[in-house]
Parts: structure tokens; sequence; C-alpha cells
């Protein structure tokens, strides 16, 4: 079967999840059913021969899982009372999305074949990527060496999360009158 | 180390025994091999930080606590990020400019080829790895109330 037809599957796959996420009234099953569009993803990745993203989106999963889990089981948990309007809402909505997906077919038709055509700046380092940094994977190449100010950013960003949540540690240990270091 | 009242059952703390430090040499392996293979530093750290995790997870905090040094984890986390820095400004005093790859391609589809971003991949999985632990670590504490006890 070609490419297509598998992420078509994994699409439906994935909008099926997502709707039983939030529809589930259980909150773990609502977790599990997140980690399973998650899930998805990776594999959606796959198909598209993506290991490097394959590999990271599946880790996360789990760590996202396990945060989640970790984070909100055992929690009390509001449970929201639908309200009356609400089947008009969701009808309302559903006619809205077809009414905009039948009125973008002709967009659709005029939309280039998928992952065609490659865009200049990829084909430079598709071609060159090899002879210029010696990596032999080129996502490699591309992430630390010719886009490695986006890097940088990334580990700003990592590193100002762990800044934030160690000043909410701080600030916790100072409001319980602990002074002891950890 | 097996003490019943804290974490999991037996079982679940031998089987983490046996099977914590190859899940950290897998992901020591995606790390070092990040220019040649799929994976990388951020997938090779996500690795680590899970390993600990599960160290957490089935042995309970206290344990944890011991085993790791902490204040020297978030040391390690600051600094492979100013190392970080450190090498994008190397690449200005050698290269020319910042972040230039000033090592060299080197021979492909060795281990010591690709330049400088061996080395990057390196720090970026040293700072994913201690950063992910570190914040599901505060999060735990939030979460249990256990931040002014320790």
């Amino acid at each position: 079967m070609p490419v297509e037809t598998w992420l078509y599957f994994i699409l439906g796959f994935m909008i099926v999840g997502s709707v039983i996420a939030l529809e589930i009234r259980d909150i773990l099953s609502s977790v599990v059913a997140i980690g399973v569009v998650g899930l998805g993803v990776s594999v959606a990745f796959l198909f598209l021969q993506a290991p490097d993203l394959a590999i990271v989106q599946f880790l996360f999963e789990i760590f996202a899982m396990v945060i989640l889990i970790r984070a909100f089981v055992k929690k009390d948990y509001h449970m929201e009372t639908p309200a009356r309007v609400h089947g008009i809402l969701v009808g309302v909505s559903i006619l809205t999305l077809v009414a905009v997906l039948v009125a973008s077919i002709p967009v659709f038709r005029l939309l280039p074949a998928f992952g065609e055509p490659l865009m200049e700046t990829s084909r430079h380092y598709v071609d060159h990527g090899l002879s210029d940094t010696g990596a032999a994977n080129l996502v490699s190449a591309v992430i630390l060496d010719y886009r490695a100010y986006d890097t940088l950013g990334e580990v700003t960003v990592l590193f100002t999360a762990v800044l934030g949540t160690m000043t909410i540690l701080r600030i916790r240990r100072a409001k319980n009158g602990g002074g002891k270091d950890a | 180390m097996n003490d019943p009242k804290h974490g999991m059952t037996l079982i679940v703390k031998t089987v983490t025994r046996i099977t914590v430090w190859l899940i950290i040499l897998y992901g020591i392996y995606l790390i070092l091999h990040g220019h040649l293979t799929p994976g990388g530093g951020f997938g090779g750290g996500v690795i680590i930080a899970l390993a600990f995790l599960n160290v957490l997870l089935a042995y309970g905090r206290s344990f944890t606590k011991n085993w790791l040094n902490l204040k020297f984890m978030e040391d390690i986390e600051a600094a492979s990020a100013t190392l970080f820095l450190f090498m994008g400004i190397l690449g200005i005093a050698l290269g020319g400019r910042f972040l230039t790859n000033f090592l060299g391609p080197g021979k492909p589809f060795t281990l010591f080829s690709a330049g400088h971003i061996p080395i990057l991949n390196i720090l970026i999985g040293v700072k994913v790895g201690m950063c992910l632990f570190l914040v599901v670590w505060v999060l735990a504490a939030l979460r249990t109330g256990e931040g002014g006890e320790e």
C-alpha cells in the first residue's frame, strides 16, 4: 500500500483517539487516549521516513503520560455537567466544519502532490549536507550545523523551564518554614 | 535499599535494578552516534531522564534522593548550557562566525567526524536528561506537598 493510505488510516485512528479523550468520563482513560494519539503521530513519522522524530515523539509520549498520570489521576477532579445547549452547540460546530470542508474542496485540488516539490533550501541540504558537515545523519547536520541557532534557543527554553520550576520549589520551601538544603 | 514501605513491589524493584543501566547505556549510545544514526542528543537525553524517572517511580523519593546527587545534576545542567554558548563563541574565535563548525568535516561515517556536531550532541543530551528529570522531580514534590520537607 502507498504511504498515503497508511497515513489516512493513522489519521482516522488519531481522530477517534482524541474524540474518546474528550468525551470519556474517567480521567485515567482520557490520559491513555491522549497517549494513543501521540503514538499515532510517532507511527506517522515512521511511515514518512523520519525515525529521528519518531524516536523523540515516542519518548516524549511516555514522559508526558507519566507526568499526566502522576499529576492528575489522584486529584479531586471537577466533573463538568453538560449544558442544555450542548447538543445544539455540537451540531452547529459540526455543520460549520462540514461547510468549511466542502467550500475548500477547490483549494485541495490546487495543492501540489504530497511531499512535492522539494524546497530550494532543502535541496541544498540534501545535496551538500554530507560534504559540508561530514555528518552521516542529515537531521543532525541541519539542527546542529545549519540551524544551530534554533538549537541554542531550545537549550535556553529548557534552562528557563528548570529555573522556573526550581523557583516554585524555593517559594514553597520558604512558605513551609524549612531552610534546609535540598 | 529494599525498604518495602517505599516504592513498588520487589519484582518491580529487581527488574528496575537490572534494566536501568541498560536504558542509560542505550541513551548514551544514541547521543554518541547522533551524527551517524537516527537519534541524537535530544532523544538520548530523554531516554536518560526516563531511566532516572524509572528509579524514582520504582524506589520512591527518599531512595532516589540518596542515590542521585541532585545539586550536582543542577550544576552540570547549567554548565552544559554555558558550554553550548562557549562552543558558539569558540566558533567566532576560530571560524569567524558564531557556532561555526570550526573542526572541519573529517572522514564521514566514522565516530570522530562531523566537527563540533558530536560535542554539541553530548552537551544537549546531558542538558535534556538532567533538565527533564529535575522538572519531574519538582512537579512530583508539588503534587504530594513534600516540597517543604527537603
